[in-house]
């Protein structure tokens, strides 16, 4: 097994172009389980990001791409490398209407911003450039000049979010981040 | 400062004291009463601390699972960490489930990734059986807090556990510390009434439910099972309470429990736990005036059996519907019917008949010990006879990685969870869930078939 060590760290405001999905879109759409469970290499599943809607898709976004979402984004298995894979491919978030559970906690313990906006059904279109603040939990549609405040999480998240992830927190504090100390 | 044993058995009666009144509160629901009682803060003030929906906390975990395909990321994140010492390895559970035996070299090397972990660190392993169906068998007790990187782990609130699914670094960090952050989640309280119809089982029960609610229906909720009288609770068996919890996630939630009963309490009396220091004798029962987000209700004599899919499991649909969908497979199996009962109602269809020539029959046990009762009572070989393949316990083809994954454009009807595309092979293949009598029943015929005639 060769394995690629260099963590990938997401700036806390970057720009990307969306890619506009439906509802529902789950974490076998996300990677089927024959390709995450044959590795253990970020770099290697980020090869099959969102294979069960475009197999191709890895190779046809742009670094800092955007997935904006309908309901229940991330939904089924618990599986870490659903966020992984699309980090992994270069994606810098995802905005969804809603998340599922444990996509959503994956998400910010993987360090890939995860935007729960309602309010973005129908705003966004395919291509649009999409700007993401995770100081201020905010997303902007350049084209439309409309910004989008997504739903509050508890303050250990956004800062394990703005170190790159639970493991990056780790590796900086020592410490778990909902640890009070 | 020494403690004398006489201040110990004080703290202990203390412990037990303010235990016992969270579980006698009459205002809190299951997921309350559980979380209170795991809060750190309740262990490290020694006092009633009372943890309400919307509340997040951190609790003491009771045991933290990983498998074969979310464990390797777990081990990861711990190296990347630098972290090697486990808190309490006795609650670590690593379990090879998914795709056992080894299917080829690159599973092979995860696989032995994870027994280096387990001989490092001296932590609990099982190989073949499904992880959740393990758990039922062996681990598992009314009030326990069980975190697994599996998201079908809720399949424990079957025995009034606490069980939910996260990913595989936040089940490093448990490993680690042995706790972790919950938000209590909101429940909705699910009133059963009624008696099955012949040919309807508790997966058309919770298949009719998530056609209801839909695929985020119950999404960070706690699902709370309620009968309405001991005749209605009689029909529902500790493995159909199973297939219930562990379905509960195709509509998102957090937890999905039955309170204890004498249902629970004989289940676990024939089915010794082998750990003793995990959670003790408690009796959960949610407060006679809690509050919920939402109320539902169930008659179970108007469900009819059901079929779900393709692509969606809120997708559900009558048989009739989709009379005449050829079948290239049937699967019966994983932890969501792949129990003994769930064995035994197709075997005694399958008797004397055979598998329709234009379909192949993938039998797969979820755990060692339903093959073992499998074999005893003879259904291996009414299977056998039938033309169906039996296989070893494992996941298997509910994941398409081993034993059954589905070619361009195959359709298959099955007992497993899921539904979604790409599921068990070829992007292009679909997949129909039902319960195993309704698979049996398409088996036979070769296309979706009602499993009423055959019974």
């Amino acid at each position: 097994m060769t394995m690629n060590d260099q963590p990938i760290i997401i700036a806390s405001i970057s720009k990307g172009r969306a890619w506009v999905f439906g509802d529902n879109i789950n974490t076998d759409i996300i990677i089927p389980f024959r390709f995450k469970s044959r590795t253990n290499d970020p770099y290697e599943m980020a090869k099959y990001a969102m294979y069960g809607f475009d197999p191709d898709f890895h190779k046809k976004i742009s670094k800092g791409d955007i997935v904006i979402a309908g309901r229940n984004f991330g939904g089924g298995s618990s599986r870490e490398q659903a966020p992984v894979a699309l980090k992994y491919a270069g994606i810098s978030a995802v905005i969804a209407e809603s998340f599922a559970r444990i996509f959503y906690r994956n998400a910010f313990t993987i360090g890939l911003p995860a935007l729960e906006i309602p309010e973005i059904k129908g705003k966004v279109n395919q291509g649009d450039e999409i700007k993401i603040d995770i100081t201020k939990f905010t997303a902007e549609n350049i084209r439309t000049k409309e910004t989008f405040h997504a739903s509050k999480v508890p303050e250990f998240m956004r800062q394990m979010l703005l170190e790159g992830g639970l493991v990056e927190y780790y590796k900086k504090y020592k410490q778990f981040p909902w640890i009070q100390s | 400062m020494q403690t004398t044993s006489s201040s110990l058995q004080r703290q202990e009666k203390q412990d037990v004291s303010h235990i016992k009144n969270i579980l006698d509160n009459k205002s809190l629901t299951f997921a309350e009463k559980v979380i209170s009682i795991k809060n750190v803060e309740t262990r490290n003030k020694r006092s009633q601390i009372i943890s309400m929906a919307g509340d997040i906390v951190i609790v003491d975990v009771d045991l933290a699972m990983a498998q074969d395909s979310t464990g390797p990321l777990a081990i990861r994140s711990l190296n990347e960490m630098g972290i090697d010492k486990l808190h309490d390895p006795s609650k670590a559970l690593l379990v090879i489930d998914h795709t056992f035996p080894a299917a080829d070299e690159k599973v092979a090397n995860l696989h032995a990734l994870i027994r280096d972990f387990v001989s490092k660190h001296n932590c609990m392993k099982i190989e073949g059986s499904i992880s959740h169906q393990h758990i039922l068998e062996y681990l598992a007790t009314p009030g326990m807090m069980i975190l697994g990187a599996d998201s079908h782990t809720c399949q424990a609130g079957c025995v009034s556990a606490f069980a939910t699914g996260i990913g595989s670094t936040e089940i490093a960090a448990v490993w680690a510390t042995g706790q972790l952050w919950l938000r209590v989640p909101e429940t909705i309280k699910i009133n059963l009434s009624g008696t099955f119809n012949k040919g309807v089982f508790a997966r058309d029960l919770i298949l009719d439910y998530i056609g209801k609610v839909g695929e985020d229906g119950a999404n960070y909720k706690a699902l709370e099972w309620k009968f309405s009288n001991d005749y209605v609770k009689r029909q529902f068996s500790m493995d159909s309470r199973a297939c219930i919890s562990n379905a509960s996630m195709e509509c998102g939630a957090k937890i999905s429990v039955f309170p204890t009963d004498e249902i629970t309490t004989k289940y676990l009396d024939e089915n010794p736990r082998i750990n003793n220091n995990m959670g003790g004798k408690i009796e959960i029962q949610p407060g006679t005036s809690a509050k919920y987000k939402d109320e539902f209700e169930i008659e179970c004599d108007k469900i009819e059996p059901q079929v779900s899919g393709p692509d969606n499991i809120d997708k559900v649909h009558s048989i009739e519907e989709l009379a005449n969908v050829e079948i290239d497979q049937a699967f019966i199996g994983s932890s969501t019917n792949g129990r003994i009962e769930d064995l035994e109602i197709a075997a005694h269809m399958l008797k004397g008949r055979k598998v329709h020539k234009n379909t192949r029959c993938v039998v797969t046990p979820a755990s060692v010990k339903v093959y073992e009762d499998a074999i005893r009572r003879g259904y291996v070989e009414i299977y056998l006879e039938s033309g169906a393949v039996f296989t070893n316990a494992t996941c298997g083809a509910c994941v398409g990685t081993h034993l059954g994954a589905l070619g361009e454009n195959e359709i298959c009807i099955s007992s497993s969870s899921r539904n979604f595309v790409g599921r068990m092979g070829a992007l292009s293949s679909k997949v129909y869930l039902a319960s195993p009598a309704t698979v049996a029943a398409s088996a036979i015929e070769g296309k979706i078939a009602d499993p009423r005639r055959y019974l």
